[in-house]
C-alpha cells in the first residue's frame, strides 16, 4: 500500500466519520465544527486526485467564509434540544417515507449510470500544465457562458439578499467621513477677539 | 525504504524550520516589545539577560509551569482545542513559503492560495476560543474578529489576484522570481501595484489583529476578547500563534511585493549575499513596520473598521484587479 | 479641495508623518532609570519608615509625651507610658505604630519636641505579611540604630530652614 492510498483511507474515514458526526452530534455547534473537519479533509482528498486548485478554494470559499458565518449564526441561536427531538419523533415516520424515497431515487439513477461513450474524459493534470491552468482553460472557453451564467445566478441571489433587508431608516445620524477627512484647522477653529464683560455671541 | 528517506526528509526540514521559526518567534515578540516601548520612552523588557534577550524563554517557562485553569462552564474539549487550532494552522502555512530560491518544505504550485486558506481558517481558533469560554467578552470578541477576518479576506484576495496576474503563477517561488528583473528592487510589484501593496498591509494588520484593528481584544473594551478566560500554555499556543501569523503575513508581503530572496539591486557586492538573509531583512523590516504601528495609532472604531473593508478596499482591489487586467492584456505585458 | 485631501490620503500622508515622528522618538535617549541598581536623588525632608532615635550615649529621646499619638490623623500609634523603674524618668513601655494605618504626613515628627520620631529616607520596606507592619518599640528603636547616620544628616540639612 503507498503513501496516497494510506492517506486516502485516512481522509475518507475522517470525512464519513465527521459527516455521521454532524448529524448524530447533539450540541449545534459540534456539529458545525465537524461539518468544518469534514470539509477540510474533503479537501485532501481533492488533493490526493490532483485537483489541488479545488482543494484550495474548498477551504477559502467554504471553510473560511461561509462556514464562519454558519458558526456565527448557530452560536447565537439558543436551540432547545429536548424540544426539537420530541417534535422529531412525532414526524419521524413522514421523513422516514420521504428519505426512503429520496433512497430508492438514488439507487436507481446511480445504478442506471454510465459514462457517456463519446464523452473525452477529463484529468486534473492534463499533460504539461498545471492544475489551475488547466481549470482556467476549460472554464473560459468551453464552459464561459455557463461560468457567466452561473455568476449571474449569484448576483441575483445577492441583490435579492440586500433588497431584503436593507432599510433606510430616518433620523439615524450618520458620519461621512470624507467631510470629517478634508476638515481643517483653518475651517474647524476661530479665534476672537474677546471684550471684556460683553462676551460673544454664540451663533 | 524509498518512499521512507523523502518522508524522513520532510520531517527533519519541518523540525529544522521549527526550532529556527519559534526562536525566531521569540526575539520578534521581545523586539514588538522593545520597539513599543521605545516609542513611548520607556525601555522595555531588560532585566532577564543583557538587554532582556532571554525575556521571551522566561516567559515561555513561567506559562508552561503556571496551572491551566478550565472554567466550570466552558465546553472543554472545544475549549483546549482552541489554542491549538490556532497555533497549529499558523504554523502550518510556513511549509510553503519559500525563504531562498526553492527553500521551501513543499513547493505546491497553488501556494498562495494555501496560505490564504490557511491564514482565512485563522479564525476558527478566536471562534472556537470566544464560544467555548462561556463568558460573555471571549463571545463578543469571537462575534468581532468573525466579521472582521472574512471583511478584510476578501480585500487581501483581490491584491493576491493582482500579484497573481502580473505574476502569471500561483507558485511562491516563480511569483518571486517574476519580479526578478534588471531594474532591481523598482521591479519589484510595490512599485507599479503601490495601491495594492498599501490595502495588503492594511488588510494584513486587520487579519491578524494588530492595532488599529485588534477590537478583537481590546483591553479597554473586552478586557482581553477571546483570550480572557485562557491561562498558562493554552494562553501561550494563543500567542505564540498570533505573533506567528503576523510573521507569515510579512513574509507573504515580502514575497508578493518585495521580491523575496532577491538583492535590491543586481551590483556584484550585493548579489553575492545569500537570498536567506535578505528575506530576513525584508521580513525584519516589515515586522518593524506592524510594530510601528501598533505604536502610533488608535483603535478604529467597529462601524469604521467595516467602512474601510467593505466601502474603500473592496471596491479599489476590484477595480484594481480590472484594470491590471487589462493593462496587462491591452499593453502586451500578460503571461503567457 | 477635495482631491488635495484624496491624495494626502492614497499617498499615506499622515501615516509617514506619523511614522517619522515615533521614529524620533524611538531613537530618544530613555528617561527609565534602573530601579533597583539606579535610584532617584532623595529630599533631605523623604518621609519613609518611622525610627525612634537615641541620644549618642544610648539613652531613647522618646519622653512619652504623646504629642505624636494625639496629633497623628490616622490614629495609627499607640503609647503606653509608666516612671521607669531606676531613675523614675517618664518613658515608654510601649510605642506601637500600624504602618498600614500610616499616611506618612509626617506629623509625629513634627510634633515631637526632642526629635524622637523621625521619618527615616528608608521606603523599601515592603513585607510578606501584614502582620510584619505593626511595629512595635523595639522594631523602631531597630530601625533608629541602623539609619542614624543618614536621619542625622538629613535633620541636620534641613535645620536652617526650620
Amino acid at each position: 500500500m503507498s503513501v496516497a492510498t494510506a492517506f486516502f483511507y485516512l481522509f475518507s474515514f475522517i470525512t464519513i466519520a465527521s459527516a455521521a458526526m454532524v448529524i448524530l452530534g447533539r450540541n449545534p455547534v459540534h456539529s458545525v465544527l465537524f461539518l468544518i473537519l469534514a470539509f477540510v479533509s474533503a479537501a485532501g482528498l481533492f488533493v490526493l486526485a490532483g485537483a489541488e486548485f479545488l482543494a484550495m478554494l474548498l477551504v477559502v470559499v467554504y471553510v473560511g467564509a461561509v462556514m464562519v458565518l454558519f458558526l456565527f449564526v448557530v452560536m447565537m441561536l439558543d436551540v432547545d434540544f429536548a424540544e426539537l427531538q420530541k417534535s422529531m419523533r412525532r414526524y419521524l415516520p413522514v421523513s422516514g417515507l420521504i428519505g426512503l424515497v429520496v433512497l430508492v431515487e438514488l439507487v436507481l439513477v446511480v445504478g442506471s449510470w454510465t459514462v457517456a461513450p463519446q464523452a473525452v474524459l477529463s484529468t486534473p493534470t492534463p499533460d504539461g500544465m498545471s492544475n489551475t491552468a488547466a481549470l482556467g482553460q476549460v472554464l473560459y472557453t468551453q464552459y464561459a457562458y455557463l461560468f457567466q451564467a452561473a455568476g449571474l445566478v449569484l448576483l441575483t441571489a445577492m441583490i435579492g439578499a440586500i433588497v431584503l433587508t436593507l432599510q433606510h431608516r430616518p433620523n439615524v445620524k450618520r458620519q461621512n467621513i470624507s467631510a470629517q477627512n478634508a476638515r481643517t484647522r483653518a475651517g474647524a477653529i476661530e479665534n476672537k477677539q474677546v471684550p471684556s464683560r460683553t462676551g460673544v455671541p454664540v451663533p | 525504504m524509498e518512499t521512507l528517506l523523502p518522508l524522513l526528509l520532510i520531517i527533519g526540514k519541518s523540525l529544522l524550520l521549527l526550532i529556527l521559526g519559534l526562536t525566531a518567534i521569540a526575539y520578534y515578540l521581545l523586539a514588538d516589545r522593545k520597539i513599543w516601548a521605545a516609542v513611548m520612552l520607556r525601555k522595555g523588557p531588560n532585566v532577564v539577560g543583557p538587554w532582556g534577550i532571554w525575556q521571551s524563554f522566561a516567559d515561555m517557562i513561567k506559562f508552561m509551569v503556571k496551572e491551566p485553569i478550565i472554567p466550570d462552564g466552558a465546553n472543554k474539549g472545544v475549549f483546549m482545542m482552541a489554542p491549538l487550532v490556532t497555533a497549529a494552522l499558523a504554523l502550518s502555512a510556513w511549509a510553503v513559503i519559500p525563504v531562498n530560491d526553492g527553500w521551501a518544505i513543499a513547493n505546491l504550485n497553488v501556494g498562495v492560495l494555501y496560505i490564504f486558506a490557511i491564514s482565512s481558517l485563522g479564525v476558527y481558533g478566536i471562534i472556537m476560543g470566544g464560544w467555548a469560554s462561556n463568558s460573555k467578552y471571549p463571545f463578543l470578541s469571537a462575534l468581532r474578529s468573525a466579521a472582521q477576518m472574512v471583511s478584510y479576506e476578501v480585500s487581501i484576495g483581490f491584491v493576491i489576484i493582482t500579484v497573481l496576474l502580473c505574476a502569471g503563477s500561483l507558485n511562491l517561488n516563480d511569483i518571486v522570481k517574476a519580479q526578478d528583473t534588471q531594474w532591481g528592487m523598482l521591479g519589484w510589484y510595490w512599485l507599479p501595484l503601490f495601491p495594492m501593496f498599501v490595502i495588503f498591509f492594511i488588510s494584513a494588520l486587520a487579519e491578524t489583529n494588530r492595532p488599529p484593528f485588534d477590537l478583537v481584544e481590546a483591553e479597554s473594551e473586552l478586557v482581553a476578547g477571546f483570550m480572557v478566560e485562557y491561562s498558562s500554555s493554552p494562553y501561550l499556543l494563543f500567542m505564540l500563534g498570533e505573533y506567528v501569523a503576523i510573521i507569515t503575513m510579512c513574509a507573504l508581503l515580502v514575497i508578493l511585493f518585495c521580491g523575496g530572496w532577491l538583492p535590491p539591486a543586481n551590483i556584484w557586492p550585493l548579489t553575492e549575499v545569500p537570498g536567506v538573509i535578505w528575506f530576513v531583512l525584508k521580513l525584519t523590516w516589515f515586522f518593524f513596520l506592524f510594530a510601528m504601528v501598533k505604536a502610533f495609532v488608535p483603535r478604529y472604531r467597529y462601524d469604521q473598521l467595516m467602512r474601510l473593508g467593505w466601502k474603500v478596499f473592496l471596491p479599489l482591489s476590484l477595480a484594481a484587479v480590472i484594470v491590471v487586467a487589462g493593462v496587462l492584456q491591452f499593453a502586451g505585458f500578460a503571461a503567457q | 479641495m477635495q482631491i488635495a485631501a484624496a491624495i494626502k490620503s492614497l499617498f499615506l500622508k499622515e501615516f509617514f508623518g506619523a511614522f517619522f515622528l515615533t521614529f524620533r522618538y524611538l531613537l530618544k535617549p530613555k528617561p527609565t532609570i534602573n530601579y533597583p541598581h539606579e535610584k532617584n536623588p532623595q529630599s533631605v525632608r523623604y518621609r519613609g519608615e518611622h525610627a525612634l532615635r537615641r541620644y549618642p550615649n544610648g539613652e531613647e529621646r522618646c519622653i512619652a509625651c504623646k504629642l505624636c499619638e494625639a496629633i497623628c490623623p490616622a490614629q495609627a500609634i499607640t503609647i503606653e507610658a509608666e516612671p521607669r523603674g531606676n531613675d523614675g524618668t517618664r518613658r515608654t513601655t510601649r510605642y506601637d505604630i500600624d504602618m498600614t494605618k500610616c499616611i506618612y504626613c509626617g506629623y509625629c515628627q513634627e510634633a515631637c519636641p526632642v526629635d524622637a520620631i523621625v521619618e527615616g529616607p528608608n521606603a523599601e520596606f515592603a513585607t510578606e505579611t501584614r502582620e510584619e507592619l505593626f511595629y512595635d518599640k523595639q522594631r523602631l528603636l531597630a530601625n533608629g540604630d541602623t539609619w542614624e547616620r543618614e536621619i542625622a544628616r538629613n535633620l541636620a540639612a534641613d535645620a536652617p530652614y526650620r
